[in-house]
């Protein structure tokens, strides 16, 4: 199981909190996924008084960790003035940072998330960047202080997979120790399962779960796929190959070309 | 004839407060403006009396019990347009149109010819649309307005404060919040424009994953925009962002809106429970209804029958719920 920052989690899957049918259906995703950590986006919904207190209660009732995010921030004097409002409001270190470089496909703007890591890490955070799988973004964040990666699969909310998955598996192969989330871009179960049997520690879900028509039956789907991933991976599994191999020998029938 | 005190006069308030009156009931409405006004959430509301849409994420209660909702404003004197509604997506979330189709009864997909004979403003940039046939819309605020005027008629009392006589009905929203600790509040925000350049016949809802819209035509080329739904119990201060949001919508569902002019910003938040369901509550020798979420105007009228039912004639509400203690 992964460890993040010195933390234990029982649980390889991490929901968002964002877009469900009601706080009551989020719930019951979160029961039936065993998820071990809650995102919560506080951006917009801190309001002048600490309105969106009741929300933020609902999810701390949920009785799983915490990370609160900076979702919504395009500045790097957004996010961090967010992550610390975050850390006052949920009494944590962990922040999961994005800084959003471009507004449509909210991408992470690159340059700013590691100034905002760097900031963000000096002052005491935790930092969970949502990064792109580009090597040399991540080799900066670890420089920085990151001690999580959060690469995406593909563009948030568009359900669309592991969209490199070369990218993907040359950053777990340069960086076997770090503990690594997919964040984004997930739609369905096989490719949680997909992104487990290449070695990630962990996935973030949320449009795919909320948006579901049944958010609570995904959630499940995608613990048992993610489930079985794991397994998959910790079973080494077989290469591909080339040609039909069969599980018993035909006697004077080989082919060694 | 049997007493009843109605706290509150937003749609809940006077829903109930109509069809108690309406089954001989003796009613006095306590509200500190004594009547509905800006001060309270359904002041805010769109009107759409949209059983089928909602059930996109609704559960199955709002679709049910809200398919009741025209009738009844219609038999209150309120006045009900049955156009039904329009549901669309933009190119590239085409397949949104699709997903709601699954989610939803009750439509026919429309093609451009289709969208033409009933929206002809609409069916140059829109290929496909849903047509929610079963589905109406009314102003809210008139609504409201004559609905407390045919109550006066009638003779119910409307104070600003005074001693509650009777069995008293709490419909105050979220200002009720103090004796219903899992009520939260969720929030709204919206636009009203003006423009005799774009005519609509029913309210249209344009989906997106992100950037949800929906416009109800009112009359004299007036258009309501909503509406935004935030974790939060704000009951103030629109955001640029929202604003921008749902202006860039109405935009690109048709850029005659870029000239419209703004007439209001408005916002508020809705009262809900953690399952975004109302609920009839018997606690502290009173009863609440709440929790309308942003159903108002589409299971007000279920809730006050049900309390009707439930106070003359004994019949236990569907939406009964004595467990205050639940999240």
């Amino acid at each position: 199981m992964p460890v993040f920052y010195g933390t234990d989690l029982s649980s390889r899957m991490m929901l968002g909190t964002a877009q469900y049918p009601s706080p009551s259906i989020l719930a019951q995703a979160f029961r039936r996924s065993g998820a071990g950590i809650a995102t919560v986006s506080i951006r917009r919904e801190a309001g002048g008084d600490r309105a969106g207190a009741d929300f933020w209660d609902l999810i701390r009732d949920l009785g799983v960790a915490v990370l609160p995010n900076t979702a919504g921030c395009h500045s790097v004097r957004e996010a961090v003035t967010t992550a610390h409002m975050a850390r006052e409001l949920f009494d944590t270190r962990w922040i999961k940072l994005e800084v959003i470089g471009h507004a449509d496909t909210l991408q992470p703007d690159p340059f700013g998330l590691v100034e905002a890591a760097q900031i963000l890490t000096e002052d005491g955070f935790q930092v969970f960047p949502y990064c792109t799988e580009d090597l040399v973004l991540c080799d900066r964040l670890l420089d920085v202080g990151c001690q999580v990666l959060m690469p995406w699969g593909a563009p948030i909310g568009t359900g669309r997979g592991l969209n490199n998955v070369y990218g993907l598996r040359s950053l777990r192969a340069h960086f076997p120790d770090v503990p690594m989330v997919i964040d984004a871009g997930l739609g369905l179960p096989s490719q949680a399962a997909q992104a487990m049997e290449m070695g990630f520690d962990a996935v973030l879900l949320n449009t795919a779960v909320a948006k579901a028509g049944d958010p609570a039956a995904m959630a499940e789907a995608f613990a048992l796929a993610v489930q079985a991933g794991a397994l998959a991976r910790d079973a080494d599994p077989m290469e591909p190959r080339d040609m039909a191999a069969p599980s018993t020998p035909l006697l004077g029938q080989a082919v060694l070309s | 004839m049997t007493e009843i005190t109605i706290l509150g006069s937003g749609v809940a308030g006077l829903c109930v407060a109509a069809e108690l009156s309406g089954r001989g009931c003796r009613v006095t409405v306590i509200d500190p403006d004594t009547g509905p006004g800006p001060q309270g959430c359904s002041w805010w509301a769109g009107g759409m009396l949209a059983p089928d849409c909602e059930g996109e994420t609704a559960e199955e209660p709002v679709v049910r019990l809200g398919r009741q909702a025209a009738a009844w404003w219609q038999a209150q004197g309120a006045a009900v347009t049955w156009n039904g509604s329009l549901v669309l997506a933009l190119g590239r979330d085409r397949q949104e149109l699709d997903r709601f189709a699954r989610r939803t009864e009750n439509h026919t997909l429309l093609d451009r010819d289709g969208l033409a004979a009933l929206e002809p403003h609409l069916a140059e940039r829109f290929p496909r649309a849903l047509h929610m046939q079963a589905e109406s819309h009314l102003n809210p605020r008139q609504t409201l307005l004559d609905l407390r005027g045919r109550l006066l008629e009638r003779g119910v009392r409307f104070l600003p404060d005074g001693p509650t006589q009777g069995t008293v009905i709490d419909c105050r929203g979220l200002a009720a919040r103090d004796s219903l600790p899992d009520l939260r509040g969720v929030k709204g925000e919206m636009v009203i424009l003006r423009t005799p350049d774009i005519a609509l016949s029913r309210p249209v809802r344009l989906l997106h994953p992100r950037f949800p819209l929906y416009i109800v035509p009112r009359d004299d080329g007036v258009f309501m925009l909503g509406a935004t739904q935030i974790e939060s119990g704000e009951r103030g201060r629109a955001s640029v962002r929202s604003v921008m949001e749902l202006l860039n919508a109405a935009y690109a569902l048709h850029p005659a809106f870029a000239e419209a002019e703004l007439l209001e910003i408005g916002v508020d938040a809705r009262p809900a429970f953690a399952d975004n369901l109302p609920r009839i509550r018997q606690r502290n020798g009173r009863i609440y209804v709440n929790g309308l979420f942003r159903h108002g105007y589409l299971l007000a009228p279920a809730l006050a029958r049900m309390v009707g039912d439930w106070l003359l004639d004994g019949k236990t509400p569907e939406v009964m719920d004595e467990n205050h203690g639940e999240r």
